[in-house]
């Protein structure tokens, strides 16, 4: 057994690598599309030297916003790494907060983050942004449910209702319930794919106002506040993409070190599929969506009632 | 327990100011807002002595009625209501100084006073009357005076339909109260609360009782289908009687059903099974009404439905734990629903008097019609956002405390292996996980619609903040919301004298039941601390980055088309549609297409709205019926003297031969 100091400093660490290394997301996403393009791509790192150009950057503000708009992306970055601090960040350590019902915070600090975008979209009077709040307010609507009723059977497929917890009761006795495990992990990837705007739902490389979802909400942003929601968004794909690892990936050599970097490349392959997704799927027609994500939502109920019925 | 006494008395006195204070308006409400806070000060003492120690206080004195006794008494759930009654009853008085004065409606404004005053006693004594004939008169002139407040504005026709549809929805849910108690009144042979006699589980009489005080309270306090009186009442009414009404009065509906739950004894399984039910129908159907809204105050008053959902929800956790054996289950269950009954009060409060505001000086509450009014009132956007953020139970505002000790209860009643309670425990999660998702678009479209953007009308141009009398109360209400928020486990220990008293669990026990939420709360409000830390911090950075002192001016971007009028902005009902387009098996929105198969374009116009369904498809033919029905029963009364002494006689001989043959 750890002492308390040691699990302290892994949490730390654990924190600081996420933070670190969440902007690399992105840019392996990327990488994995263009190359299965026929492309170079650009390169690995580039959030990273799109965040250093935008701090670096005035601001442009619309005259019609107000300080809603303003605290819209503090707000959400807030957020973000507030999620970071609650999950097992590395999977190996524990989460630098951990508490009974973490899971619901984790759902609610992102409806904190939802609530400031979809209200700075309205307050840019753009009848575009106001369109995509009104489109991200449905999804978001129909995929918490789903999210939660997919924590809540993890919650009770391992008896353990915080997530550093549930983390490492999924490590001792992987895969309990193989079934169970793969229609929780078919509903977290859907809800993934859509609470981060990505094909299927939402196409965060489309080139028109109309069609866009989340990006259409950000258009008016500039500089040091769009590095911040840049960066909010990558760190909302390493929390999204963890719960996933934690499931599907359950793998304990003992060491810390090797544990983590295990992790780490698992939430890096799971990047790498929603590359290969985004490359070969279209993206949904926008009624079809809701129909998937109330799936999803089914999917994740039987999930819960197969673990209920087993006991 | 003689200061609680001396306080009614003061309240009393000054409620009868107004009728003689002639024109001078000022001065009754002053009396008003002074009687209530004096009120406050007075009970402060005793509810919260009761609240934290668990004690109780009695004092009763005998009446001329029939089976009454004037017997009043504090215990830790009456104090529970009594605190935020008086509370807000306040904060509403002295923003309703200013407030009506500014509508000068003169004539009416005294009338309008006393029966402010007479509402709050009324709501008073109903939380600490302990005799059964009592608690029915403070019932009755609680609804008059709410119905003679909410047809204040009574040369308007839409008001005084509202009015009379308040005032038979409430007698018919008072029919069923009375029938409450006169079963419990024959069970045991009194009406005191003390002599009650305990009811076995299961029998009968238990379940009559259960369904009658759901049926009589559930119609205050607003659950779906018998909510129909909240809608038309709510923006018919001057704002603060309406955010006193849906800040505390449907509480009063809760406080009735959760007093009679005491009575009772155990709970039987299918209690809380029911309880569940009402409350995620409640809560979600209330909610996606609420979204279809175009006037403000009816949105605010269909969330009220959700919320009363939400308690519902909360109770049924409780009853459903105290059932399979669970207390920790139950007690959180109670707790949440308990905490969530304080936190609606403060933020629906908040945000009906911030709907009265804007009301007030835009002179529309059509949603539509508003927009960019943060810029034109500063103060009252910021309360208003600090509502909304609280109603959509985001962190780090109240609205979550409650909402977080219910999804808590559910998922420890998730994992324990008893079927009934898991399966309640799914339904639960399900229900909040939704109502939290659609309150979030709903509450985000009220702000965005009516404070954000630019005006999409004329109304919105000559708007400012109100003065200070107004400010203060709403000022108030959202500094409790973070507050609360941010207070951590001790809201939530406060409600342990209360639900020991509900549950029948031992203090004990509660305490034990309150510890496992009390580290979850602690570590929340901590984190929320760290994070608003963060937001400071972040702030600063920006203004430190090279460049991040240079802020230019632009237009939004439209595609390149930067000439935009105000009335290209994305409205109420075009943000919504998606998602009453998804529900509109359950809304029945209707819709006016115009007729475009002419062939040269001309001016056409598109409205939709989605009245009540269960009004629509439910009470208004009923009404119809009984309509008829009183038309066939009117044909006897010809209004011939000897045909009367005809049917006397007749009943007589019908009476003598029963009496013969027997």
């Amino acid at each position: 057994m750890t002492d308390f100091s040691t699990l302290l400093l892994r949490a730390h660490a654990g924190f600081l690598a996420a933070l670190i290394l969440a902007p690399l997301i992105p840019g392996i996403i990327n990488r994995v599309k263009s190359l299965s393009a026929g492309r170079q791509g650009p390169p690995l790192l580039q959030l990273y030297y799109d965040l250093f150009k935008l701090l670096r950057k005035g601001t442009v503000y619309s005259s019609t916003t107000s300080w809603v708009f303003r605290m819209a992306p503090i707000v959400s970055l807030s957020a973000a790494v507030g999620v970071l601090m609650i999950i097992p960040c590395t999977g190996a350590s524990p989460a630098l907060i951990s508490f009974q019902g973490d899971i619901i915070l984790f759902a609610y600090l992102f409806g904190i983050s939802r609530f400031f975008t979809v209200t700075a979209a309205l307050d840019t009077g753009s009848s575009f942004e106001g369109m995509g709040a009104s489109r991200e307010v449905l999804y978001a609507a129909l995929a918490e449910p789903a999210f939660l009723i997919a924590l809540s059977a993890l919650a009770c497929l391992n008896n353990r209702i915080s997530l550093t917890q549930i983390f490492s009761a999924a490590s001792e006795n992987p895969f309990s319930n193989i079934s169970v495990i793969l229609l929780v992990a078919v509903t977290l990837a859907i809800v993934l794919l859509t609470e981060n705007c990505r094909i299927p739902a939402d196409d965060p490389n489309t080139h028109l106002e109309l069609t866009m979802i989340h990006e259409v909400m950000v258009l008016d942003y500039c500089g040091p506040d769009f590095a911040y929601i840049l960066y909010g968004s990558a760190l909302k794909l390493w929390a999204f993409a963890s719960l996933l690892v934690a499931i599907i990936l359950p793998v304990r050599t003992g060491s810390f070190m090797l544990d983590s970097t295990i992790f780490i490349f698992g939430i890096f392959a799971i990047s790498a599929a929603v590359g290969v997704i985004e490359s070969i799927m279209a993206r949904f027609r926008l009624d079809k969506i809701p129909k998937l994500l109330v799936a999803a939502a089914a999917l994740s109920a039987t999930a819960l009632i197969l673990t209920l019925i087993r006991g | 327990m003689k200061l609680l006494l001396a306080g009614f008395f003061i309240l009393m006195i000054s409620s009868f100011i107004p009728l003689f204070s002639g024109k001078r308006s000022r001065i009754a409400a002053l009396a008003v807002a002074a009687g209530t806070f004096c009120c406050l000060l007075l009970s402060a003492g005793v509810c919260i002595d009761s609240l934290f120690t668990g004690n109780t206080f009695d004092v009763s004195y005998r009446m001329r009625i029939p089976f009454a006794s004037f017997a009043l008494g504090i215990d830790p759930l009456s104090a529970f209501f009594l605190l935020p009654l008086l509370m807000l009853s306040t904060l509403c008085a002295v923003y309703g100084v200013s407030y009506m004065e500014k509508k000068n409606s003169e004539a009416s404004s005294g009338a309008s006073w006393f029966f402010f005053g007479i509402l709050v006693l009324g709501m008073s004594l109903v939380v600490v009357a302990r005799n059964g004939m009592l608690f029915l008169i403070a019932w009755e002139v609680m609804t008059l005076a709410s119905f003679f407040l909410v047809t204040h504005d009574n040369q308007k026709k839409s008001v005084r339909k509202a009015g009379w549809i308040y005032l038979v929805a409430s007698h018919i849910g008072a029919a069923f109260i009375f029938a409450t108690f006169a079963m419990l009144g024959r069970h045991s042979d009194t009406l005191d609360f003390a002599t009650f006699q305990t009811i076995t589980t299961g029998s009968t009489i238990s379940t009559a009782l259960f369904i009658s005080a759901l049926l009589g309270f559930g119609s205050k306090a607003g659950f779906i289908p018998l909510h129909i009186w909240l809608p038309e009442a709510h923006p018919a009414a001057p704002s603060h009687v309406s955010s006193l009404m849906s800040g505390i009065m449907i509480k009063l509906g809760i406080y009735g059903f959760l007093r009679t739950l005491t009575f009772l004894g155990d709970p039987p399984l299918w209690w809380g099974i029911t309880l569940i039910i009402i409350g995620a129908s409640s809560g979600i159907l209330g909610i996606l009404f609420a979204l279809a809204q175009q006037d403000i105050k009816r949105l605010l008053a269909y969330s009220s439905v959700e919320n009363v959902g939400i308690i519902a929800l909360g109770i049924g956790m409780g009853l459903v734990g105290i059932s399979c054996g669970e207390p920790v289950v139950a007690v959180l269950g109670f707790a949440g629903a308990l905490l969530h009954v304080i936190n609606h009060c403060i933020f629906k409060g908040l945000l009906f008097l911030g709907a009265g505001t804007v009301m007030h000086e835009t002179g529309t509450g059509r949603i539509e019609e508003l927009g960019g009014l943060v810029k034109k009132m500063p103060a009252t956007g910021i309360c208003f956002m600090t509502g909304s953020a609280s109603i959509c139970g985001l962190p780090p505002f109240n609205g979550f405390l409650g909402e977080f000790l219910i999804f808590l209860s559910a998922l420890f009643g998730v994992t324990t292996s008893m079927i009934p309670l898991s399966f309640c425990s799914l339904v639960v999660i399900i229900s909040l996980a939704l109502i939290g998702g659609l309150a979030t678009a709903c509450f985000s479209k009220a702000v965005g619609i009516i404070f954000l953007g630019e005006p999409r009308s004329k109304c919105a141009e000559h708007a400012r903040d109100p003065d200070k009398a107004m400010l203060v109360p709403m000022i108030i209400l959202a500094l409790l919301c973070l507050f609360i928020g941010l207070s951590g486990a001790s809201a939530a220990m406060l409600t342990c004298t209360a639900v020991s008293e509900i549950s029948g669990l031992s203090m004990a026990a509660c305490t034990t039941g309150l510890k496992t939420a009390a580290y979850p709360l602690t570590a929340i409000a901590m984190l929320s601390s760290l994070l608003i830390i963060l937001g400071g911090f972040l702030f600063t950075l920006r203004r430190s980055t090279p460049r991040g002192h240079i802020e230019t001016q632009g237009p939004t971007w439209d595609c390149g088309y930067a000439k935009a009028v105000p009335r290209i902005q994305y409205t109420s009902s075009s943000f919504s549609q998606p998602l009453t387009q998804l529900f509109a098996f359950l809304l029945k929105t209707k819709t006016k297409l115009p007729d475009t198969s002419a062939t040269f374009p001309e001016e056409k116009s598109f409205s939709t709205e989605t009245p009540d369904i269960w009004q629509e498809y439910i009470f208004r033919p009923a009404v119809i019926f009984f309509n008829r029905l009183s038309a066939v029963a009117a044909s006897t009364d010809t209004g011939r003297i000897h045909i009367y002494i005809l049917y006397i006689i007749v009943t007589i001989l019908i009476l003598l031969m029963w009496n013969f043959f027997r």
